[in-house]
């Protein structure tokens, strides 16, 4: 699945949830999105990965706050008025697990157009390839489609 | 929700017919007279039958019926009911386990084998009763008066009248549970020619009918001679529902007819009940006699029966939806929690008094929906007699299994996951503990070895133990062999319980030969981890020639923790409560990291660990900090937090799968304020470091 052609395929009409990250915009695919809640109060982990080092109660549950800017090299911020939980489920080693997402601004439920997913360049970042399953143009700025197994695990 | 696979649905069925089947042969085993034992073993073996063939198990259809055959002729009393029979019968039950649950992948070879076995055994003793001269020691008792009378005729206790005037009074409720009362008419016919009056007197005016009901009742003259256990037979599946009174023709004018309400006077087979020992040849010869005395034995079973045979109604539930409905119910109680906080804020009398009430109600709803997850320990008690019945015959020491404390409840999940660990325990105590039967006559013990498997409350915990009366631990032994193993150096000061704690480790055996059973060494460390991961503990006693004790300390469920609240800078965490033995305040000199991080609690050393530090808390420590000194076994460290905030009772949430590499947190709970607090792993903090312990043990040699 790694290959960028591979992924360039599925993306056309693929329903998904824009949120900005830092300051990426990042396109989640809406069948794993559960819900999205406002910020509630997190409980530190000791000794977990940096990046998982919360937990938050989401209707009873208790489930792992994940901040992704780390993964992706950007600073960690102080949460903000536009900030909310998104809440996906993810397949990990074949178990679906449910994560919240820390966004820094949710907006819309959109549709992608067909023939707007580009291959991931080689040159000019320094994120890690195999985060990201491909970037699309959407109106005029280019936005991330995550591999979000892979930046949790 | 849930689709209705019929085959499961006959699997499950199944899986509880053959459990009672096997429970039954084992009371059978020790009670071979037992015809109640006999009649249930056969209706489980007859349902199996049918419903297998109705779903399609043919081969277990098949082999079923060929297995009733031959157990209809102990039924019958043609054939006592012996140790061997027993024995072959188990391993029937066993091949009918395995073709239902792979019904191609089996070998019929086997099944063929069980069955000649089975046949032989069955056989034998009719050979040996028509023969009259022969016989085998194994089928000693079988009965002679076979000979006597007539196979084809069964053995009646005397001769029969002419035919019978049969009562027949049903339930009401007959119908609903799919008898069929004129299809039982019917088989009476097929017995002899038969002249049927309904009583009619209970019929009600027509508007008030019950078509469901049944509301009559019916009288048969039956002028054959036929015995009273044929008749007997017709209505063997509906024994708990109809009362049916049965007089010969002959003896009709005199004797009265019996009240209907009451049960039928069970006359069994001529096998006698009472007095095992007199045995057949005693009925041939007192048959007349015995008559007045059948039918007391008959009535002091049927009690007990009727409570075996009558459960409380109970419905099956998927464990799953019990475990939704545990997270619900948790849930509840969370946001309960958050309520009666609010409430707490405002001085308005009927928010409090709403708030009160929910209150009392989610902890009831709490507690009931606990209860629904309990269950007896005795259902798993009742495996491993079958165990035990196996072992002692494999290893040829003669072994009595005794169980206490069956009614002592626990969580589903939690004895389902004790059933490993205990069937390692119990496997070691028959083939290390107990001794054979020469060495048991040297120490002047009975040959007869025991291993007591019990289960009391203790607390908020229940313990399970299993003990033998064997010949104890060898604490020399297992220290050479740890020391042979390089697991401790020699002359390390090390006390018993340190010494016991070795044959936790993998692959540690102190057996010089390997059976097919044990002495692999690989067992006990897996118990270990099991116990451990239940948020149990072990304990080892042992009395030199008098037997061990392995002692399993288990929280009553894995659902909910009785757990102290702490806070370490701004965290708040949970300590599980049975693990604490005290809190004590940290004393000045030790409020600045000196060097040696350890207490003098009434003379002895206990180590502390810096939960501040652990934690990686900020802000500045509180000026009074606490030890808690939590135990794990025989060790005791303590553990500096920066308040108790008291006790707390809640439901455990498990970590997410991303969090598998947090290994100080065994959990989480969820607080009153809607936050999550992490329940810490004293297991892992205070033995966490065991292989380093060992290690180090070695590095002073």
């Amino acid at each position: 699945m790694t290959g960028a052609v591979e992924a360039l395929e599925p993306v056309a009409g693929l329903q998904v949830v824009m949120v900005r990250i830092g300051s990426e915009t990042f396109a989640l695919d809406a069948g794993m999105v559960r819900e999205i809640i406002d910020p509630i109060p997190a409980t530190r982990v000791a000794g977990a990965r940096t990046h998982l080092n919360r937990i938050v109660n989401v209707r009873g549950n208790v489930v792992p706050l994940a901040d992704i800017r780390e993964r992706f090299g950007m600073r960690p911020e102080a949460a903000t008025q536009d900030t909310r939980f998104v809440v996906i489920e993810v397949e990990i080693e074949g178990d679906p697990v449910v994560v919240a997402l820390v966004a820094d601004k949710v907006f819309e439920v959109t549709e992608l157009q067909a023939g707007t997913a580009q291959q991931m360049p080689k040159v000019g970042t320094a994120w890690r390839p195999e985060f990201i399953k491909s970037i699309v143009k959407f109106g005029d700025e280019f936005v991330i489609l995550p591999d979000v197994e892979r930046i949790l695990n | 929700m849930t689709t209705l696979d019929p085959v499961a649905v006959f699997r499950t069925e199944a899986d509880e017919l053959l459990e009672c089947l096997e429970t039954t042969l084992l009371d059978l085993g020790e009670k071979p007279q037992d015809r109640a034992l006999i009649d249930t073993a056969f209706r489980a073996l007859h349902t199996i039958k049918g419903s297998g063939a109705m779903f399609g198990f043919e081969r277990v259809a098949a082999f079923t019926h060929d297995f009733e055959t031959a157990f209809d002729l102990v039924r019958q009393g043609k054939v006592p009911a012996s140790l061997d029979l027993v024995n072959v019968a188990l391993s029937a039950k066993d091949y009918i386990r395995l073709l239902i649950e792979d019904p191609d992948g089996t070998e019929p070879v086997f099944g063929d084998a069980i069955l000649g076995e089975l046949g032989a055994l069955v056989g034998n003793a009719k050979g040996g009763g028509k023969g009259g001269g022969e016989e085998t020691s194994g089928v000693a008792a079988a009965p002679s008066p076979a000979a006597a009378a007539p196979p084809a005729s069964g053995p009646a206790p005397r001769p029969v009248e002419e035919g019978w005037r049969i009562g027949i009074a049903f339930a009401a409720d007959v119908l609903r549970n799919g008898t069929n009362p004129l299809a039982l008419l019917d088989d009476l016919r097929d017995l002899g020619p038969c002249t049927v009056v309904p009583r009619l007197d209970a019929l009600p005016e027509l508007d008030a009918l019950d078509p469901e009901a049944l509301a009559m009742g019916w009288d048969v003259t039956l002028r054959a001679a036929v015995s009273r256990e044929a008749i007997e037979d017709v209505f063997l599946f509906t024994q708990d529902e109809v009362s049916l009174t049965l007089a010969p023709l002959g003896l009709a004018a005199e004797a009265p007819p019996a009240p209907p309400a009451e049960r039928p006077v069970q006359v069994p087979a001529p096998m006698p009940v009472a007095a095992p020992a007199a045995a057949a040849p005693a009925a041939a010869a007192t048959a007349p006699t015995q008559i007045p005395a059948k039918p007391p034995a008959a009535e002091a079973r049927l009690p007990a029966r009727r409570s075996e045979e009558r459960p409380t109604s109970t419905v099956r539930v998927e464990a799953e939806r019990l475990d939704e409905l545990m997270d619900r119910v948790g849930e509840l109680v969370i946001a309960q929690a958050r309520l009666s906080q609010l409430a707490g804020l405002h001085a308005d009398g009927g928010i409090k008094t709403i708030s009160e009430e929910i209150e009392r109600l989610s902890a009831r709803l709490r507690d009931t929906t606990m209860s629904i997850r309990m269950v007896p320990i005795g259902t798993l008690f009742g495996r491993f007699r079958r165990l035990v019945h196996d072992l002692s015959r494999d290893l040829g020491k003669p072994v009595e299994f005794v169980t206490e404390g069956e009614d002592t409840e626990l969580d589903k999940t939690m004895i389902e996951r004790l059933a490993d660990p205990l069937v390692h325990l119990i496997r070691n105590a028959i083939d290390h503990g107990i001794e054979d039967p020469a060495r048991r006559a040297d120490a002047a013990k009975g040959a007869t070895g025991r291993i007591t498997l019990t289960a009391e409350h203790a607390g908020a915990q229940v313990m399970v133990s299993v003990r033998d009366d064997g010949a104890g631990l060898d604490a020399a032994r297992i220290r050479a062999k740890a020391e042979e193993k390089g697991l401790v150096a020699p002359g390390t000061v090390l006390s018993d319980q340190q010494i016991y704690q070795f044959l936790f480790a993998p692959g540690f055996s102190t057996a010089a030969t390997i059976s097919a059973l044990s002495g692999r060494g690989v067992g006990m460390d897996v118990v270990k981890k099991t116990i451990e991961g239940l948020r149990g503990t072990i304990d080892i006693s042992t009395v030199p020639g008098a037997g061990t004790t392995v002692a399993l300390r288990l929280p009553l469920t894995l659902a909910i923790i009785e757990g102290l609240l702490i806070r370490v800078g701004e965290g708040r965490y949970v300590v599980p409560l049975s693990a604490v033995e005290e809190c004590v305040e940290l004393p000045e000199g030790d409020r600045a990291g000196r060097g040696r991080d350890f207490l003098n609690i009434r003379g002895a050393l206990v180590p502390f660990l810096r939960l501040r530090t652990l934690f990686e808390a900020e802000g500045e420590p509180d000026p009074h900090q606490k030890v808690i000194i939590v135990s794990v076994g025989a060790t005791r460290i303590g553990l500096v937090v920066d308040q108790i905030i008291g006790n707390h009772q809640t439901v455990i949430k498990s970590l997410s799968k991303l969090h598998a590499d947090v290994a100080t947190f065994s959990g989480a709970s969820i607080l009153g304020d809607g936050t999550a607090a992490l329940i810490i792993d004293i297991g892992q903090l205070v033995t966490g470091n065991r292989p380093d312990s060992l290690r180090e043990f070695q590095e002073v040699a």
